[in-house]
């Protein structure tokens, strides 16, 4: 069973509307990284608001869903998803970065509710994610474990590393989305650090691998329902996605990955998104 | 005094991993393809289903444990202790230090006891890398019956802890193994008055050594085994310097960044007495027999006299 159209519809009014609350928060605050969170939009919102078991109210119940943002940069519209959920009241976005906040520049755990992995130093959140798995296999527990990277972060040697141990022990638990932007900080991944065939490179490494457009909610719910049904190891979604999604200005454009935005742009983009374009 | 050679403390911990698996069903162990080294293979063939060897890739070896502990499992993450430093140093700071996960990290073969393996193989910064880390609790145990307690103390611990494990047979110190282990205090084994020796690890038999050395020479030193490098026993500390006047911190390691860096700052600010340092003095060792790179280090009892008597010289001209 797939999305019904009433479902996708509440998802892409949540996605619009995330954008929109990402543009205002990174615009008071001056500081942030919208290029990665506005391509994880579709994905993080999906996997909130549709797939994930959590309990804002209970945000360690045991049995609950984990997501780990490993690319920890894109905390903004991790916040803002959390925010939404009831993790923390909204108003808290405001303070984004700011001293005394609770939201980190990168998600850090022990500070903000709702966040399972402290991140930042890209790589360690698959592995992190593989002990997660791990951990709820020999305990029993059904819950699962869904991990974002960036197309960038897997040029770090740990991920393969990962990737050896996901298949080794067949950790069918967690499902990996690779937010395939194509765009790092200095530039485009292809001039940066060639990626290859990287659906090639998880098949040959034992993963179950699947492609869909990372800005389509219905096709990301698929493929999780898909990810959940194999078994004996582990899955990751590659998301074909475009860094900075919704703004025209900042498509494609590893300038901006993070930079601040200024008024002229800050409306400029509003005024797009209202758009709905 | 030192008795008999006591077993290896990597055996010892291997065993003592194994009894306290039955108590901890949540107990996991993880190793990178040194389980033979680490004895962790005990554990392995105790617990299979508790037990993962990651290959060589301790990076992923120590963010799996971060993961995993978030679950509520204990994990035991077993290397090297130079490359629990310099390979896992990322997770161990980015996730089990910053988030205080619960998670215990176990660095054998510490300080110079892999000694015919050469430079590449010692570790001689794994202190002033643990200590610098928020929230991480380091534990150096000085023989068998230390490593054993430090490892139970290690899992009643709520928190990240570095145990930090020597390779080769230390030798039985009774006036140790008679007091009680209490994680963040020190371990008073000798009186005296003149001075302080202050060790952690395989340096605090020769600590004692150094001890009966001074007393033929009519001077009277105590000997504090610093087991628990942090928190630090502070109250003893300032204790000692006020009752000794005179302190020399004996140390497996560099003297920058361990145990007498840890010892200096707090005596520099509770009180301040002449103090020397015995270490590996910012230099690389080499391969060899282990005793032999003792001696040509400066890590022997001769070393530590050596430091007590410029210690007394100051402490001398001072008063």
């Amino acid at each position: 069973m797939g999305l019904t159209k009433e479902r996708k519809a509440v998802l892409e009014g949540l996605c619009k509307q995330f954008r929109r609350t990402l543009l205002d928060t990174l615009y008071s605050v001056q500081t942030g990284h919208p290029g990665g969170s506005l391509s994880a939009t579709e994905i993080i919102t999906t996997l909130y608001f549709e797939v994930m078991k959590v309990d804002p109210k209970n945000p360690s119940w045991e049995d609950r869903d984990r997501f780990v943002l490993a690319k920890g940069h894109a905390a903004p519209m991790l916040y803002i998803a959390l925010a939404e959920k009831g993790f923390f009241p909204k108003e808290e976005l405001k303070t984004l970065r700011q001293l005394n906040s609770r939201l980190q520049g990168h998600p850090c755990a022990l500070k903000t509710p709702g966040v399972e992995l402290s991140t930042g130093p890209l790589g360690l959140g698959l592995s992190a994610a593989l002990g997660m798995g791990l951990g709820a296999r020999i305990q029993g527990k059904q819950f699962h474990t869904y991990v974002l990277l960036g197309d960038g972060e897997i040029q770090e040697g740990i991920v393969w590393e990962a990737a050896m141990a996901g298949a080794k022990y067949g950790i069918d638990n967690v499902v990996a989305i690779l937010d395939k932007n194509g765009v790092q900080l200095d530039g485009p991944v292809d001039q940066i650090m060639p990626l290859g065939d990287v659906r090639a490179k998880w098949n040959s490494f034992g993963w179950n691998t699947l492609e869909v457009n990372g800005h389509k909610v219905e096709e990301i719910y698929d493929a999780i329902q898909e990810a959940h049904r194999v078994k004996g190891k582990p899955t990751i979604i590659i998301a074909h996605t475009v860094k900075g999604k919704g703004v025209s200005f900042m498509e494609g454009k590893h300038a901006w990955h993070g930079k601040p935005i200024s008024k002229a742009e800050y409306e400029a983009a509003i005024k797009e998104l209202e758009g709905g374009r | 005094m030192a008795g008999a050679a006591g077993k290896a403390m990597r055996q010892v911990y291997g065993e003592t991993l194994v009894e306290l698996g039955k108590t901890y069903p949540n107990i996991v162990v993880f190793d990178a393809d040194v389980a033979n080294s680490t004895r962790t293979i005990l554990f392995g063939e105790s617990y299979p289903d508790r037990f993962f060897d990651v290959g060589i890739a301790e990076m992923n070896m120590a963010a799996m444990a971060a993961g995993i502990s978030t679950t509520g499992m204990i994990p035991f993450v077993n290397t090297f202790a130079c490359f629990m430093v310099l390979r896992c140093g990322d997770p161990i700071r980015s996730l089990v230090a910053y988030t205080k996960l619960n998670v215990k990290l176990a660095g054998t073969y510490a300080g110079l006891s892999d000694s015919y393996d050469g430079a590449s193989h010692h570790s001689i910064l794994d202190i002033a890398f643990m200590r610098a880390l928020p929230n991480m609790v380091v534990l150096s145990p000085a023989d068998a019956a230390d490593m054993k307690a430090a490892t139970e103390a290690a899992v009643q611990y709520k928190g990240p802890v570095y145990l930090r494990i020597h390779r080769n047979e230390c030798p039985d110190i009774p006036e140790n193994d008679t007091q009680p282990f209490t994680l963040g205090k020190g371990k008073v084994l000798r009186d005296g008055r003149d001075i302080t020796l202050i060790a952690t690890g395989y340096m605090v038999h020769r600590a004692m050594e150094a001890a009966l050395k001074l007393q033929q020479q009519g001077i009277s030193a105590r000997v504090v085994n610093i087991h628990t490098i942090k928190p630090l026993d502070t109250n003893l500390l300032r204790d000692c310097a006020k009752e000794t006047g005179g302190i020399v911190v004996a140390e497996e390691h560099s003297i920058h960044g361990g145990l007498g860096g840890a010892v200096a700052e707090a005596i520099g600010r509770l009180y301040p007495v002449p103090i020397e340092f015995v270490g590996v003095r910012d230099t690389f060792a080499e391969s060899g027999d282990y005793q032999a790179l003792l001696e040509k280090y400066g890590l022997t009892s001769q070393h530590i006299v050596k430091a007590a008597e410029e210690v007394l010289k100051k402490k001398g001209a001072k008063g």
